[in-house]
């Protein structure tokens, strides 16, 4: 199926939680990124849960601290 | 209240744009933007803000100039080393445009002033460098009614999200709460490019201006990423629905301000 991560449309195996996709795209400090999923957000504890569907855009938010 | 000739002629490149004309510059004249961090953000940030003529300029940090500043911080020369920051900023200002009036504010924000310093403020521009400062800025926002900038820099990566009361998420909506002490690099050992104050800064400044103005589209319900490596911008659409957030939704679980405690690397030195 293809889904849009971060803007970069591409192949995934079928049944891909948000947990798996965290994992395979490397994401930085996986513990705190906040994901949305067709511009809503998906709650953390709902990671392993949520399945992703053909067609979905998803998108990682970091936190970035830095300023002074 | 009519223009001298030297106005006229400071502002000519935008009363020109039909987008500012006499009556926009007008409005900046009479605006009062605040600025919290005066380093790689606030910096530049309050060049633009001073040189584009908005009439009241507060800033506010409690740090003095460090050599190991100057890589980013613009607004500071070597000759200000150990000098205050916000005074250091408040000359380079001054020099720039005599018609701006700032306003000092030798501190570090905290639930005790933060209310009393944003409450004369039409803006409000976060450069600071923490979680604690960031979510304490964005809760008082919300709870004050006032618009503001949001933004952190690290490495050769920015980011950005303008908050305007009653449109749309605020920073809680999207980053629920600090993240633990440490977890995520905020401190001076992570490092940043200098020029990415400069980019992101400059947008806070930007989106300052267009507000005063009443002009274009601001960055609310978007986080617009910048990743200089690979020269890339993007604009993230947020989620619209924000009625569960703790502290700007329907039924707010955050109704006081918060003292986050600080990454201890951070305590010694804010620069």
């Amino acid at each position: 199926m293809k889904i849009t991560v971060a803007g970069i449309a591409k192949e995934y195996p079928q049944g891909l939680t948000v947990r798996k996709l965290i994992e395979s795209e490397n994401v930085e400090t996986p513990e705190y990124v906040t994901v949305t999923i067709n511009d809503d957000f998906v709650e953390s504890g709902a990671f392993d849960s949520t399945v992703l569907n053909e067609g979905d855009n998803v998108e990682f938010l970091y936190f970035m601290g830095g300023g002074r | 209240m009519a223009f001298t000739n030297e106005q006229l002629e400071r502002y000519s490149r935008h009363i020109i744009l039909k987008e500012v004309g006499a009556k926009g510059q007008k409005k900046l004249l009479n605006a009062k933007v605040l600025i919290i961090g005066a380093g790689g953000l606030g910096a530049p940030a309050a060049l633009y803000l001073a040189a584009a003529g908005v009439g009241t300029i507060g800033i506010a940090d409690a740090d003095e100039v460090d050599l190991s500043n100057l890589q980013r911080q613009v607004i500071h020369t070597t000759a200000d080393v150990g000098k205050p920051k916000v005074e250091s900023a408040r000359e380079t200002m001054e020099a720039i445009n005599p018609d701006v009036t700032v306003k000092t504010y030798r501190l570090y924000i905290d639930s005790t002033n933060i209310t009393d310093l944003i409450k004369d403020y039409d803006f409000i521009i976060d450069g600071t460098d923490n979680f604690p400062a960031k979510f304490l800025i964005n809760d008082a926002c919300v709870m004050a009614g006032k618009p503001f900038s949001h933004a952190g820099i690290i490495r050769f990566k920015g980011q950005l999200m303008t908050y305007v009361p009653g449109q749309g998420p605020c920073y809680r909506c999207v980053f629920k709460e600090p993240p633990p002490k440490d977890a995520v690099p905020t401190c001076k050992q992570a490092g940043v490019i200098g020029a990415m104050g400069g980019v992101i800064g400059s947008l806070q400044a930007m989106e300052a201006i267009k507000y005063i103005l009443g002009t274009g589209d601001l960055l609310t319900g978007y986080l617009l990423t910048y990743d200089a490596l690979k020269m890339e911008f993007r604009k993230i659409k947020l989620p619209k629905d924000h009625s569960g957030c703790a502290v700007c939704g329907d039924e707010p679980t955050i109704t006081k301000l918060i003292d986050y405690e600080l990454p201890s690397c951070e305590l010694k030195s804010q620069g």
